[in-house]
């Protein structure tokens, strides 16, 4: 039965070999151009924001953000393979879907009533 | 390419509809209400919604169905346990809403996100406006203890076990008094709760590993097959160790006490009495659906730390000054008492072993009579806040007699005393025991019930024969809720230990469960 778990070990493999593969060999191929963006702890997406002004923690307004972020995240990652699906699905999987959106907006309804949208 | 939609049964689930749609209109009320009117309307919805599922189970009564595509078994054991968590839900929901016993008309902080102790706090504390969140976020918990249930997949019951712990973790951290000891209840029921249900998803994924299926049925029939072994071995118990937590099974039991204390008292009298309930249904579908053929893998287990919860229970108890934390522990020693009862004879077939009904009666006593204990709680007051230490309660009873009556008599049935719902519960799970042979057992919980026995009496004699103190507590009167709850729990109390033969009878004929 464990040789079922031959491929995951492979793969596994295969990504040690990979990772190790690109920082080993970077250094020597890589062409170098500083600027400051470099320099910030992620290079991509936005800039991060200053500290707050007496230090230490962070509005917790990130926080609802991030989660209604994740709210609407899941909402797609089930949409997309019904809606890929939609045909063999029929109308029942229509129902289904109209009752799960219906109780996520239900969650929107709230957070937008309750001024979680507002940023300050 | 077509996709068979999963049959669905809408009867069938009608208890877990009407309280989800409860919970549901519930946020659309705090999004849409207007303030003033909010707490009568959530309140009612909240009631209808638990008493529509109280209903639907007992208009049920009788189905033995598999639905939903297998993931719910709504069977004579799902529904009684569904009824028993949407009735004391109900009572619950009543004790969240008693406005006449705070003087700021609540035991809920207004605004949980302002930090304790800071300026803004001090304003809101004598503010009378109400937090109607936990109407919602409590109807949503109670349906998840329901689904929980009548969960007849791992998954379904990890989600159903989700379910019913966020809003608890939430609703224990907005006590309107002693706001930092609540938080820091919430903070630490929250991560040992997050531990627990980890342990509970590493145990369905190795017995997934095992099996190859995540349906209970299914489960059982792999494992009679003797696949897996080793893995099946050491998922069950993960997926015990992350049930136990929830039961407050010690060695698993180190939040309940600091939980307890911390929460709301209404929100500590629902978390004993309802998440009890669904962790223990929970527990008997597992072992016995799922694993009802691994029997002596869990045997020697479910033995060993019924033993030990009932020890920790009963000394650990002697030790308390606090009276919400002495409740705590005994809940641990009942958790124990249930486990003695749950290894009784199982279900073989249509025939009902005595294990399971005698855990479905004992659940609910227990659950009627720790309600009302907390709810007396509620009533004893000293300033601003509920008088919970014991030297606190020294001559209740000259101050009010019939408080002390009421408490003398929780405290009675949780002792375990004839004429009580606990003597009869208490009898019922240690005959089972017994009759399976496991005598030994039942006289560790027999002696561990006298131990018990000493810390309930105590508070009886403090409140009896001890002079009050010169400022002591004052006893509130309690609006209609509360009086109803206690009403409601004190007769069941009575009647459950002096003609307890129909709910019994009831229990004996509802123990059965399909997979």
């Amino acid at each position: 039965m464990l040789s079922t778990y031959v491929p995951i070990v492979g793969l596994f493999a295969l990504a040690a070999a990979f990772a190790l593969f690109s920082v080993a060999v970077a250094p020597f191929v890589g062409p170098r151009r500083y600027n400051r963006a470099k320099l910030e702890a992620y290079e991509c997406g936005i800039e991060p924001v200053d500290q707050p002004l007496h230090g230490g923690r962070f509005p917790v307004k990130y926080y609802l953000t991030a989660m209604l972020f994740i709210v609407f995240d899941i909402e797609i990652v089930f949409l997309y393979p019904w809606a890929v699906a939609n045909d063999a699905l029929g109308v029942f999987g229509l129902v289904e879907m109209v009752v799960f959106i219906g109780t996520v907006f239900l969650a929107y309804a709230y957070v937008w009533r309750r001024g979680g949208l507002e940023w300050d | 390419m077509t996709i068979e939609a999963p049959d669905l049964s809408l009867a069938a689930l009608a208890p877990l509809l009407f309280v989800f749609g409860a919970a549901c209109i519930g946020v659309l009320v705090e999004a849409f209400g207007p303030r003033d009117s909010r707490h009568p309307v959530q309140v009612a919805v909240a009631l209808v919604g638990t008493l529509g599922g109280l209903v639907t189970t007992v208009l049920l009564a009788g189905t033995r169905e598999v639905t939903a595509g297998g993931a719910l078994a709504v069977d004579g054991a799902g529904l009684f346990l569904q009824a028993t968590i949407a009735g004391l839900g109900a009572l619950s929901l009543l004790l969240f809403a008693e406005r006449n016993l705070d003087p700021a008309r609540s035991a809920f902080v207004v605004s949980a996100a302002v930090p304790a102790g800071s300026v803004r706090d001090r304003e809101l504390l004598t503010v009378q406006r109400v937090q109607t969140e936990v109407y919602p976020l409590a109807t949503f918990a109670i349906g998840g203890m329901m689904l929980f249930v009548t969960a007849n997949d791992l998954l379904v019951m990890f989600v159903a076990l989700e379910v019913l712990s966020l809003p608890l973790y939430l609703i224990s951290g907005l006590a309107r008094r002693r706001r930092l000891l609540s938080q820091e209840a919430a903070v630490k029921y929250f991560l040992l709760g997050s531990f627990a249900s980890a342990f509970f998803l590493y145990g369905v994924a190795l017995v997934y590993g095992a099996t190859g299926t995540v349906r209970l049925a299914g489960v059982r029939e792999a494992v009679a097959g003797a696949e897996g072994g080793t893995l099946v071995v050491l998922g069950l118990a993960l997926l015990v160790v992350g049930l136990l937590f929830k039961a407050s099974v010690a060695p698993f039991h180190t939040w309940t006490p600091d939980v307890y204390q911390g929460a709301p008292t209404p929100v500590t009298a629902f978390m004993a009495a309802c998440t009890k309930v669904a962790a223990f249904g929970a527990i008997l579908r597992l072992l016995y659906v799922a694993f009802g053929t691994e029997e002596w893998t869990w045997r020697p287990l479910v033995y060993g730390v019924a033993i030990v919860s009932m020890v920790i229970g009963a000394v650990l108890g002697l030790t308390q000054t606090d009276l919400k934390r002495m409740l705590a522990y005994s809940s641990v020693a009942h958790a124990g008492f249930l486990l003695t009862g749950v290894l009784g004879l199982p279900a073989t077939g249509d025939a009902a072993g005595s294990g399971l009904p005698a855990v479905m009666f004992y659940l609910l006593a227990y659950g009627l009579t720790t309600l009302g204990a907390f709810a007396v709680l509620t009533l004893v007051r000293s300033g601003e806040g509920e008088a919970t230490h014991l030297s606190q309660w020294a001559g209740l009873a000259q101050r009010s007699p019939l408080t002390a009556a009421v408490m003398s008599l929780f405290l009675l049935a949780l002792a375990g005393i004839p004429l009580t719902s606990g003597f009869t519960g208490k009898f019922a799970v240690f005959r089972a025991a017994i009759e399976d042979g496991a005598w030994p057992l039942a006289l560790v919980a027999l002696l561990a019930s006298a131990v018990a026995a000493f810390f309930y009496l105590r508070v009886i004699v403090l409140m009896y024969f001890s002079e009050p103190a010169v400022d002591g507590p004052t006893v509130g009167v309690p609006g209609l809720p509360t009086t109803i709850v206690l009403a409601v729990t004190a007769a069941a109390t009575l009647l459950l230990g002096i003609v307890p033969g129909a709910v019994l009878g009831l229990a004996d004929r509802a123990a059965i469960f399909v997979g």
